[in-house]
Parts: structure tokens; sequence; C-alpha cells
């Protein structure tokens, strides 16, 4: 394919997790230990369920971006799925490559994981872009990032944080892209302003006022004025600036010395999300699509031992893009914690007492699983040829009291099929870590059912009949060998946001 | 459909172990006492049996695998052992086992013994155990109180009963249970209970309460089966009781992936009900059968399962139940021993515990719990899950009945 002058994002997505921990509740819970965090105890921030981390938000954001793509084979353009995280699942085990396979994209997709930075997310994209651009991609790019970044109790960070994910298909030529891509700069220097280790859970931290002055202040520029270098264009040009940063005040200093506008700079979603890691700057580019009208000029920063600067103008096309969550309708989609216990709990913070049922020896065998990774991974069932008969699992024999052909069945996604409950239950014998139980049949609208596991539910919210959507999650973590098995799981379907609270 | 075996096959003898918790008693133990009884009853020594057939499901948690356990135990002189498992229907299993070596004549008495050792986990309810290597990847951690609770919600949804009085249907099954099971001295719960007990017990998988459970139990029965010539031979002259039908339906799947099943009730009981009535030459159960001992695992369960055996029409069941009419004193007894509820449930022995109580009933030797003149009871295993399951139905009665 030869290289094009039009390329940029043709698609975005998100996901921001249902739990929003209040902040206040932090601060209740350690205050008396660290005094100062009682000054950021506003708002709330996204917090993953137990069975989320940043593989399974990474593919809620690529549903989203693929919307409703998956539906109608559109996603066929996939020719690469990349994914940026510095929390990956998998020190070794490719992260995008259990992506793409819960994705169905096949073998035939090049996958890479991008991280060990906070600018990976921003550097992964900007690859991509480059790549569209010299012409060295087949087709789209699925660029996913995602970051759920582990905290130490009492630390401002454990209030500052979010989890979240974005997602982009990144192309050119074909048409259909949203926001052109102008030009970009990667600057490279190991300002060290934190770091984690590469067997640390947590980040280690220098002093606010050193990053602030010796950082961003004198970083950050250098690399924007580049950025607009090869756009060839003047700094007063940019109608949204999109920078994340902790330290008060530091977006609006770095777009003044840059000679941005000072209404350019856009809101970090502090306040309802957190700042979610390497995947915030896109998170908060995600959300600006969707509400940027046609024409606009949006600079994208991303920061971590240098920086990263990306210049984007969105295109007609934009508003013809049919309509998904986004960051918008993901946060509406709320439900406040107020249990900072829960909350530790888990996140492996909290020595508890489990229960013998919880020490179930269940190793998982690898060759099982590479025999029914479409299967686990990617929800795919069968659906008979003779017969008609959707079925899940897809086995060698037809369900259909009717029929029962052997070997008749091809395969079948599921994920994207609108489902509802039949007969549910709240568990409180079965080991979960977070009791009860919820699980049920759930029966697929076009066929097939499954006696699944239910997400995202709080006691007294599940009925017969509720509407539910599949989604990627954690079925259960083997901690005495460190595999973590996914699968799908059932969760209601709110396709309208709610804002109702209480702790659940 | 085949002939089936009505009447080909008599008991000579049963036992059945005290059910509870034996703190004190291995299984091999516990199958001693069943047995001793057993061939006592029977009036044979060991050496008579020509095979045996030994039913355990959670094997793993006590005597481990094969027939050898059960030859050990009773020190049987090489004779055939066949280990059977087939969920909760395992200890029917082994007596389906040994009447048909009885029915074909390849064995002229043979024995069937069931045990299960559950309280050696440290906590309450069944064992936890592994499902195998796919089945981990995509069943949910279901409890099996998880898995019957699912009955209520979608038998409240399809018959618009309103959960709160199908709760206490539910809480009146238990309540009868528990009366019986206070008559009976080798019941493991023998403790009488009102409707608010079960009804304001901890919540166990919603809506099944800790009363809508049954006991998990140790304990072991057993049964020795002859042809009615060799029964009569033996002395066995008066009051025979005989097989009258034994059958069993098993899931194909159709449960767990087609459309088809609407969750509130069992299709495989309803297929063994229908064989087994037609087998024992029984058209009409409501009237012609004295007595039931279901598998009551949840009260749920026992209550879809009076309309899959044809007892209360479809969507009724809760109502006969409230009426009175499975209670000791009611049209058609019920769990008249106590049932899974409070005779316990050792899985491997449950389906031939069963047996030990139409046995007793026919031979008028239930103490307080004695019915009047009994002449056809049948007794009813569910194993797995409602949505994949086995379930076995069988029926007994005296030979000239």
């Amino acid at each position: 394919m030869p290289g094009s002058d039009t390329v940029g994002l043709k698609a975005y997505g998100a996901y921001v997790p249902r739990l929003r921990l209040s902040r206040k509740a932090i601060a209740e819970a350690n205050a008396w230990f660290n005094p100062a965090i009682k000054g950021l105890a506003k708002g709330e921030r996204a917090i993953c369920n137990w069975d989320e981390d940043s593989l399974t938000m990474g593919v809620e954001a690529a549903r989203d971006c693929l919307t409703p793509a998956r539906l109608d084979g559109g996603a066929a353009t996939i020719a690469a799925v990349h994914f940026a995280s510095t929390t990956l699942p998998f020190g070794d085990r490719q992260n995008a490559g259990i992506l793409a396979t819960a994705l169905n994209f096949g073998e035939n997709v090049a996958t890479m994981d991008f991280t060990a930075s906070q600018r990976a997310g921003t550097s992964g994209l900007l690859n991509a872009l480059r790549s569209a651009k010299a012409g060295d991609t087949a087709g789209d790019t699925l660029f996913v990032a995602a970051d759920k970044r582990r905290t130490q109790a009492s630390g401002p960070q454990e209030l500052q944080f979010g989890d979240a994910a974005a997602a982009f298909t990144v192309g050119g030529s074909g048409g259909g892209v949203i926001a052109a891509y102008l030009g970009g700069h990667q600057l490279s220097t190991d300002f060290i302003d934190h770091y984690r280790g590469g067997d640390s859970k947590y980040d280690y931290n220098w002093e606010e006022r050193w990053i602030r002055d010796e950082g961003y202040f004198k970083i950050a520029p250098r690399a924007i004025a580049a950025a607009l270098a090869e756009a060839g264009l003047d700094a007063g040009a940019v109608d949204r600036f999109i920078m994340p940063a902790l330290i008060r005040g530091v977006p609006q200093k770095v777009a003044a010395l840059a000679g941005i506008r000072a209404e350019a700079v856009r809101d970090t979603l502090q306040a309802q999300l957190g700042e979610a890691g390497t995947a915030h700057p896109l998170v908060m580019l995600a959300d600006c699509l969707q509400e940027a009208a046609p024409g606009e000029t949006i600079l994208v920063v991303g920061w971590g031992q240098g920086c990263d600067a990306l210049l984007f103008r969105t295109t007609d096309a934009l508003a013809s893009l049919p309509p998904r969550q986004g960051v918008k309708g993901w946060l509406a989609r709320r439900r406040e914690e107020t249990n900072y216990n829960r909350y530790l709990s888990f996140n492996d913070l909290l020595e508890q007492d489990r229960g013998i049922r919880a020490e179930l020896d269940a190793p998982t065998a690898l060759s099982a699983l590479y025999r029914n990774r479409d299967m686990v991974l990617g929800f795919v069932g069968g659906k008979c040829r003779i017969c008609g008969t959707v079925q899940y699992p897809k086995t060698r024999a037809c369900v259909s009291p009717n029929c029962g052909a052997f070997n008749s069945q091809d395969p079948h996604p599921f994920a994207e099929i609108p489902a509802k409950v039949q007969s549910w239950t709240a568990d409180n014998l079965t080991y979960s870590p977070d009791p009860p139980a919820h699980f049920g049949m759930v029966v697929f609208d076009e066929g097939g059912r499954l006696m699944a596991d239910m997400t995202d539910v709080a006691p007294g919210e599940v009925a017969v009949g509720m509407p539910v959507r599949m989604v990627f999650r954690r079925r259960a973590v083997d901690d005495k060998r460190g595999f973590i098995k996914y699968f799908w799981k059932a969760t209601p379907d709110h396709t309208a946001g709610e804002t109702t609270g209480g702790s659940e | 459909m085949a002939r089936g075996i009505k009447d080909k096959v008599a008991i000579l003898g049963m036992g059945c172990s005290k059910f509870g918790e034996r703190w004190d008693m291995n299984a091999e133990d516990l199958i001693v006492e069943a047995v001793e009884e057993c061939l006592e009853d029977a009036g044979i020594e060991r050496s008579r049996i020509d095979a045996a057939w030994f039913s355990t499901a959670i094997e793993e948690q006590h005597v481990g695998k094969s027939g050898v356990p059960l030859a050990v135990s009773l020190r049987l002189p090489y004779i055939p052992v066949t280990r059977v498992e087939n969920y909760c229907a395992s200890g029917t299993e082994s007596f389906r086992g040994a009447c048909y070596a009885v029915a074909s004549g390849a064995a002229d008495i043979a024995l069937a013994v069931g045990v299960e050792k559950l309280k050696d986990t440290g906590y309450g309810g069944l064992p936890q155990r592994m499902r195998g290597a796919v089945a981990d990847m995509y069943w949910p951690n279901a409890s099996a109180p998880g898995s019957f609770a699912q009955l209520a919600t979608a038998y409240s949804a399809k018959h618009g009963v309103d959960p709160g009085e199908l709760k206490t249907a539910m809480a009146r099954v238990s309540v009868k249970s528990h009366a019986n099971g206070a008559k009976n001295p080798k019941a493991h719960l023998r403790r009488e209970i009102d409707i608010d007990t079960v009804l304001n017990a901890p919540m166990v998988a919603e809506p099944l309460g800790l009363f809508d459970c049954c006991g998990v139990s140790d304990g072991s029965a057993a049964a020795i089966v002859t042809t009615p010539e060799i029964a009569k031979s033996l002395g066995k002259a008066d009051d025979l009781v005989t097989v009258k039908a034994l059958q069993l339906a098993v899931s194909n799947g159709q449960e767990a992936s087609h459309n088809s099943w609407d969750g509130s009730y069992f299709m495989t009981t309803r297929r063994a009900a229908e064989r087994a009535y037609k087998e024992a030459d029984i058209r009409r159960p409501r009237d012609e059968v004295s007595m039931f001992e279901v598998h009551d695992c949840f009260s749920i369960t026992e209550l879809v399962t009076m309309e899959d055996l044809y007892l209360s029409e479809e969507g009724t069941a809760w109502k006969d139940i409230l009426d009175g009419f499975y209670d000791a004193d009611g049209k058609i007894p019920c769990q008249i021993d106590g049932g899974l509820k409070c005779f316990g449930h050792p899985i491997g022995a449950s389906g031939l515990r069963m047996l030990y109580e139409m046995y007793l009933q026919f031979h008028g030797r239930a103490g307080a719990r004695q019915l009047d003149d009994p002449k056809i009871g049948l007794t009813h295993n569910l194993g797995g899950f409602p949505h994949q399951n086995v379930s076995s139905v069988s029926i007994v009665g005296r030979y000239d009945a």
C-alpha cells in the first residue's frame, strides 16, 4: 500500500469500570496516618472490579471502538492489534495476542505490546500513525491502551489514580478518517519523576516541585514546539490541548509556555475518573472526540521519560461515526463504592481469611486451553449447518433434539449477541472474591444459552428476563502459578446510563 | 419398550448405618455397619454373594477408586465388585446393577452397597472438586445450592407464583421432613422445626436458606437381592418386597445448551417417571403409589419433583404442599424417613437409604413412622445440576401388589 497523506484515527472507543471509589472513603480511612491526603478527598476514582484488569478493560474499549463493526464483519480490515499498558497481566505471554483472540481476529494479525513507560500509550499510537503514513500496514491498526496501576494504602496516588482504557482504529487511504494525523514528535530523556522496578508492585516518586519546574516546564514545551513545526502549525491553531498531569496547574502552565490558548486546555477527568496511567492521554482524546466538531485541531501530550506530542484535526467523518459509549457513556454507567476495605481486598492489599473453600487448587491445562482458545477466550460457539441451531459450546454433535448431526457446526461468535436471564441465584456458599457469587442461565436472542457467571451486579439487581451483555473478565486467578483464567460473564445491559449511588 | 424387570428381583435383606457426622468412623467402618445389618436381615453368609456393586460419588474424599475398598472392607471372597458413580443417583445405580445381574441370571444373589464419608473436609456443605480441564474454563464456580436455587426463580417466573409464597411452600417442605426425621433414630437431623425457623435462616443461595438445604452426612446403606424363587427357598415366603421398575434418564445437554428448556423443572425426571410407571404398570401414580422418597437435596427440588413425578399438576405442587398433601398424615406421605433433608445425604448411599425405608415400611418395621399398609413405593434420585443431571426413578412394592 502506498503512503497516504490522509491517515489518522478512524474510530475511538473507551472503557471505564462501573465502580467509583469515593475519595472521601479513602481519606476517612487513611487521613489519621497521612493528613495531607485530605486535600485530595473530593470526587471519585474509577476502580476495577475484582475480575477486571488492563486486558479486560482493553477488550471492552476495543469493542466500543469497533461499534458496530464486529457485528457486520467490518473488523476484517484490522491487520494489527497493539496494546499499551504498564500493568500488563502477563510479563511473558503476549497480552495483545490475548486481546486479539478475545476479539476473534484470527491468526493473521500483527500483535504487539507497548509498555514500561507512561508514554507507552502515545508512543504506540504515534508508531501506528507513522506506519500507516508510510504505508507499512496492510490494513488498519487497532490500538488499545489501558492501565490499572497499583498503589500503596495511604499515599496520594491511591486517590489520584484511576482505572480506564481507550482504543482507536488507525489507518488511512480508505477514507473514514475522523481525526487526521497532522504531525508529531517524540522527545526522549531519562527524567525519572517516578519509576517502578521490574519486580515492584508500586511506583517510587521524587519531589513534585522538581518534576514540575525541571521536568514538565522545560521538556514538554520543546516536544510541543517540534510537533507543531512538523505539522506546520502555529500554537494558536490548537483548539484542544490534552495533557494529563497530577500536579496542579501544570497543563495550564505548559500551554502558556507553548503559546497555546488557555481555553484550549482540556479537563483531566480527575474529578470523575482519576488518572489512568499510560492510557490517560488517549482516554482524554477519546473523551474529546466524543464532543468535538469537525475541523478542530487537537494536541495530545504524553509524558514519561520524555514527552510525546501528537496533532490531529477532526474531519467531517466524525459527525457520521455511529454512536458509542465512549468515555461519557461509561462514566455515566456508575456505581459508587464507599467500602474502602472492599477496594483493598480487590487489589490484594488486605490479608483476608478466605476460608478453606478458597483453597481449591485448579491449574489450567495449557494444552486444553489452546485447543479451546476460540471457545474460551473468543466466546465462539457453533451453528449447525443442517438445522441452523445456534449453540454453545460448539461440540461434535448438534444439541437440537430434532437434529443431533455429527460434525455439522460452523464457528459462531456469541459475544455480541444480546441475551436475557432465565434463572439466577446469589450464592453465599461458593467462594467468590465478592460474595455472593451471582450466576444463572443466560439465554441468547439468536439461540444458545450458557450457565454463566454474572459480574458488576449488586444484590437485588438481577431479575428473570433482565437483558444482559457478555463481557470478557477474569474467571479466577491461579495464585500458585501466577496464571489468570479469562472467560466471559454476563452483566446488566445498561443501554442508558445509570446515576444511582449507594454502596453495593 | 423393553419388557422390564417387574417382579423378577426380590429384596432379600437391607441394612443402613446411622447417618450423620460420624467423626469416629472411616468409610470402611460405615460399610461394615450397614452390611452387617443387611446380612443378618437376609439371613445369609457373605459367601453366598455372587457379585457386588459399590457406589460412591466423591471417592477422592475417602475410599478412593475401584471396587477394592468394598472387597477389602468386607473381605469378600474374590468375587466381582463393580464400583459405580452417577452423581447423587450413585446409590440407586449400585442397586440397579445388582438387580440386573439377578434378573439376567448372571448372579443368584447380589449385593449393593453405597457409602460416602463427607465430613472430612473441614467445612460445611459438599466437598469442592475439580470439574475437569475444559469445564473448569467456562463453568461458574457454583455450589450445589446455587445451582438448584435457580429452579425457584424460574418456577416463580413461569407460573406467576409470588417468590414469597413459593418460599413459604418451600419452608413447609422442610418443616414436614423435620417432623418425620425426628421420629427416625438413624436420621442425621432429629429436631422438629417451625416455619419461621426456615424462613428466617441465613441465606445460602438466594432464595435457599440454611433450612432449605439437606444435611451433608456420613453414612452407608446396603441391599441384598435375589430372585423371588430363591428368596422363598431361603424361607422368605411372606411379604416379599420386589422391584417393580428401575429407570434412569440422563441429560444430553439439551437443558444446558438448547433453548427448549425453561429452567423450572427436570426434563430427566419426567422421562424416567414415565418409563418407570410403564414398567411397573402404574397409570394413576397419585392414587396407586403409597409413599415417596424423592431427592430433596433442596426444598425447591422436592417441590418441582412432585410435579415431574406427575403427582401434582404443573404449577400446583406448592399448593399441595401447603395443603399438607405430602405430610405423614396426608394423602401421599413423602420423605417419611426424614428425607435427604433430615436422614442426611451421604451421596453414594442415599438411593439405597430411600429403598431401606420402603423396605422397612412394607415389612411393618418403621416404628413411629409406620404407615398404614403401604403397597407401592417410589424412590427418586437427582444428581448434578438442574441444567445437566441424572435422574433415577425406582418403584418397589409387595410381591403380591
